[in-house]
């Protein structure tokens, strides 16, 4: 029974992985998106004022280092060089899984 | 009070220590122990260079008047480096795989390595470039100026074109030092990098310093400096229209098209993976350069007398706070940022410069090029050392004309949006196969134009366009107003630039690409560089063998040095499997040695250097079209081998199964030559026997003396009949023999056989007189001979307790056949294809013939123009004698 609960199981890793890799190219749109919210401010005295400007979009900010961090981390491109063929786990992520 | 010349000693022991960090990193790499330079650490912090004086001085000073806004200079670049897996991977890939030396090179290998567009690229560089490194060298000079204005010994008056001067010059000297050590762009400047890393801290370390001592030391705290902040003329968000998207794009653009940044970014790129690291890293080094810039700003505003210069707030307010350690540190931080952009500045624009011009035109002026003997490795470093003085001569000229001043300052963005007139045709050329050389050209010559007429020719003043041009347009043509184009006023002088410039550019790019036809080249190259990813492999170029291997290892000694040339040249010859130093020169060769040349001097002049002694054009469609003919004749030649050597397999089979025969018959001849000599010894025994008894016995009866001499009568006869089967035989096997044609029924050459064959019965013969009623004109006696034979043969062999031979006689398509079959064992498979060759017996039947009665018939059968065949499957043995229908008529 071991086996055929393995194959299922890498599939799905496979799976995971290429929507990771998706998120990843998807970032510096829901970057952009975030950064251009400034956009819709209301301008001038009695508008937003600029500290929660700031806090906005250095919050943004960080959270797009930090959500890059992790992804670059997994090493997705990889994913994209072989869209469409299925392939094996990376050696370092199989060996967690074993 | 800080002293100038405590500063200038700083300084110097500053520049020293760079100079140290440069020569260790040189050193260590030379020795091989250099893995720790390349770490993506580092590779990050050269990144930085994005990050000049304009930013460490100019962010506040921008913060100070327009707010938030200096953000998007920071936000573009940020969000194409977390979009790496798009565009900034490809491109470090393509520059890796086709060793790209600058972005010129980048555009000009993408559209069929055109030198013309290289040359293009490369003047919008410097022209974008120059006022840059004037900013830069300005930036330096004011900081050195605002501590001698601190400093009451020292009178600042009239230094300033000469601190300029010095420090362009050290500059220049550390350039050349460093940035020209090697000639290949490709082996990464180890000592110029690890010297900007090291910059790139101090200038983090510097601005994050005065922020944290703004904020906690001044400030007191972070919500009071939240509080003032929105207490502060800067409280609230204020934008110009479009300013905040239209930067954003400018930046994220400026960050691949800026010659600086594509010089960390992707020539000095040691590994691909290393981007992983910067994806996060260098927006997160922005981040933190940008996040102290507004409290910097409004504590300056608030602190500094009206009317001191906010671009110089970083250095002022610590120095107004009294704290010179940390006015030191942050005018080493500024110091750092304008050196660190102008080295890698003039290093990106001299490879430009002199693979794109220089190169070009020497090899132009020299005539023969590349034929002529000579290291031509001199000539490219000193041109590229040349154009590093020159370009820092050039901004050394800008700053001293333009005077510096708040002109210079405007100048950043307007730098940035021309070299974002590379965009349309670097990203096109590297998602999109249809773009074309035309099409780059047409993009690049509308956008830079544009970019000319509405940003760079106004940004001089009233001078340069008067006023009235500006407020009516050129020759009264209102539509033409520069910061008005087409009647559409009240945008921003910037965004209407960039955004015109940036339509007419892409648009010429891509509807000129859509209706012109690339070159050869160009789509292999185009093909190359959009499926990077699909075939990391060298770039298609070079047909035919004209060239001789000797002219190009004379050519490539000069530009690698003898020793890379030859260590290349070997080690290709060894991959051809040849001895000795020249190679084939093969396309495959051509193409590397083309791309290890064009690592030093550019992919177009590699590209004609080669072609020089190659001789005529790389490849055209005519020698595309031979390749595929080429291929076309090989696929057919290889599908003619395959059927040949079917056929020598067939034959192969043919020839063993001839050679089997040989043996069996060689075997059988052995055995017969052994039962001929008994034959022949036998009755030539019993005859010598009975004559010496008739002749030396005395009183032999009457009766015994006849009895004797019929013996040796009936012996003799027997060696005679042998003996004539043999002669027979010879005579029929070499054609001598006479045929006595004659008609005759076959039915009576039967009766004839019969007779003859079976004179002490021992087989009943069934026949069919009705069928045998046929005439037939042939030798009749040797007809008869074979069928005497075959009848002969099946009384003799057949074992049947009631032997039966049953003669059955058809005509069919034109033949008569003659069936011979006999009831009995018949001859065993592996016998059937021997028992027509001469002495050959069936079985081990003691039954007297010498094996010679069916080879017999078989050749009188062929002289008869017939044939006798052993009929398989017929429950015994059967034969079938053929004749052929003309020697055959039915009797009337």
């Amino acid at each position: 029974m071991a086996r055929p609960a393995r194959v299922t199981f890498l599939e799905r890793r496979t799976y995971r992985r290429r929507r990771l890799a998706d998120l990843a190219r998807l970032m510096p749109v829901i970057g952009l998106v975030l950064l251009l919210v400034p956009l819709l401010w209301q301008e001038g005295p009695g508008g937003m004022p600029t500290s929660r400007a700031i806090y906005w979009i250095f919050g943004v900010w960080v959270g797009l280092v930090a959500v890059t961090a992790w992804l670059a981390s997994r090493r997705l491109e990889s994913e994209l060089d072989t869209q469409g063929t299925p392939r094996p786990l990376p050696e370092g992520e199989r060996e967690g899984r074993r | 009070m800080a002293s100038l010349n405590l500063l200038i000693g700083v300084c110097l022991g500053y520049v020293a220590i760079l100079f140290l960090v440069a020569f260790g990193a040189e050193r260590a790499a030379m020795r091989g122990r250099g893995h720790w330079l390349r770490s993506p650490v580092v590779y990050t912090l050269s990144l930085s260079i994005y990050c000049t004086a304009w930013t460490f001085y100019g962010a506040v000073g921008y913060a100070a008047r327009s707010g938030l806004e200096y953000l998007t200079i920071y936000i573009g670049p940020s969000l194409v480096m977390v979009g790496w897996l798009w565009a900034v991977r490809k491109i470090v890939r393509i520059g890796r795989t086709q060793r790209i030396t600058s972005v010129a090179d980048l555009i000009s290998s993408r559209y069929g390595k055109s030198n013309l567009l290289a040359v293009f690229v490369t003047v919008l560089a410097v022209i974008g470039t120059t006022p840059y490194i004037a900013l830069q060298l300005q930036s330096v000079v004011e900081s050195f100026a605002s501590f001698a204005l601190a400093d009451p010994d020292v009178s600042p008056k009239g230094e300033s074109a000469l601190t300029a001067l010095w420090v362009a010059a050290g500059l220049a000297f550390f350039t050349v030092l460093f940035g020209t050590r090697n000639l290949d762009a490709n082996e990464r400047h180890h000592g110029v990098v690890m010297a900007i890393a090291l910059e790139a801290v101090v200038k983090l370390v510097a601005l994050v310093a005065v922020g944290v001592f703004v904020v906690w030391g001044i400030g007191g705290g972070l919500s009071e400096t939240m509080a003032r902040i929105d207490a502060s003329r800067l409280g609230h968000w204020q934008m110009a229209n479009g300013r905040w998207a239209g930067l954003i794009f400018l930046s994220a653009a400026a960050l691949f098209c800026l010659p600086r940044m594509f010089q960390v970014l992707v020539v000095e790129n040691d590994d691909e993976s290393h981007l992983r690291t910067a994806a996060w890293a260098f927006p997160a080094y922005l981040m933190l350069m940008s996040l102290f810039v507004v409290p910097i700003a409004v504590t300056g505003l608030e602190l500094m007398p009206e009317g001191s210069n906010p671009d110089l707030f970083v250095l002022t307010v610590p120095l107004a706070a009294g704290q010179e350690g940390l006015a030191m540190l942050s005018f080493l931080g500024g110091f750092s940022s304008a050196t660190s952009m102008v080295i890698v500045a003039s290093i990106a624009l001299s490879t430009m410069v002199s693979n794109h011009v220089v190169m070009p035109i020497w090899l132009r002026a020299t005539g023969g090029g590349a034929a002529i003997s000579g290291d031509v490795r001199h000539v490219v470093l000193l041109a590229r050392r040349l154009s590093i003085v020159g370009v820092l001569l050039l901004g050394y000229l800008y700053y001293r004309i333009s005077g510096g001043g708040e002109a210079l300052a405007a100048i950043g963005l307007i730098s940035f949006s021309g070299v974002a007139q590379f965009l349309p045709a670097l990203l096109g050329g590297i998602f999109w196969r249809g773009a074309t050389r035309i099409g780059a050209f047409a993009g690049l010559a509308m956008g830079s134009a544009l970019w000319f007429w509405c940003l760079f020719l106004p940004s001089f003043g009233p001078d340069v366009i008067p006023r009235e041009v500006m407020a009516t347009g050129p020759f009264g043509l209102t539509w033409l107003r520069p910061y008005a184009l087409f009647g559409i006023s009240g945008l921003d002088p910037l965004v209407h630039g960039v955004f015109w410039s940036m339509v007419f550019n892409a648009g010429a790019f891509a509807l000129v690409s859509v209706f012109t036809f690339p070159s050869p080249m160009e789509r292999l190259q185009g093909a190359q560089f959009v499926n990077v990813f699909a075939h990391s492999d060298a770039p298609q170029g070079w047909q035919g063998g004209a060239a001789q291997a000797e002219d190009l290892m004379i050519m490539a000694q000069r530009i690698l040095g003898a020793q890379d040339a030859q260590a290349l040249f070997q080690d290709e010859a060894r991959r051809q499997g040849l001895p000795g130093y020249l190679p084939e020169p093969t396309a495959e060769f051509l193409q590397r040695l083309e791309r290890e040349l064009s690592g030093s001097v550019g992919a177009a002049t590699a590209h004609a250097m080669v072609g020089q002694i190659v001789g005529g054009a790389s490849v055209s469609v005519e020698e595309l079209m031979a390749v595929a003919d080429e291929t076309a004749q090989i696929m057919e030649y290889s599908s003619q081998l395959e059927a040949k050597s079917e056929e020598l397999s067939r034959t192969a089979r043919q020839l063993r199964a001839a050679n089997e025969k040989l043996t069996q018959i060689s075997v059988q001849k052995d055995a017969f030559l052994s039962q001929i000599s008994h034959e022949l010894r036998t009755p030539m025994t019993s005859i010598r026997a009975f004559s010496e008894i008739l002749r030396d016995t005395e009183g032999l009866s009457l009766e015994d003396r006849g009895r004797y001499a019929s013996i040796i009568l009936e012996e003799a006869m027997r060696l005679t009949r042998l003996l004539d089967d043999l002669l027979d035989l010879s005579v029929l096997e070499n054609g001598q023999v006479t045929l006595n044609q004659r008609r005759a029924l076959l039915s009576s050459v039967l009766d004839q056989a019969v007779r003859a064959a079976l004179q002490e019965g021992g087989i009943e013969v069934r026949r069919d007189a009705l069928a045998e009623a046929v005439e037939v004109e042939t030798d009749v006696d040797r007809l008869a001979q074979v069928f005497i034979n075959l009848i002969a043969n099946a009384r003799k062999y057949c074992d049947a307790a009631r032997p039966v031979l049953t003669i059955a006689v058809a005509r069919r398509d034109g033949t008569l056949i003659v069936d011979f079959s006999d009831n009995g064992s018949g001859v065993e498979t592996d016998m059937q294809a021997m028992i027509f060759e001469k002495f050959s017996r069936i079985g081990h039947h003691q039954a007297g013939g010498a094996g010679l009665g069916l080879a017999i018939c078989r050749e009188v059968m062929a002289r008869l123009g017939g044939s006798i065949a052993y009929l398989p499957g017929q429950g015994g043995a059967a034969f079938r004698v053929t004749l052929p229908e003309s020697r055959a008529m039915a009797a009337q």
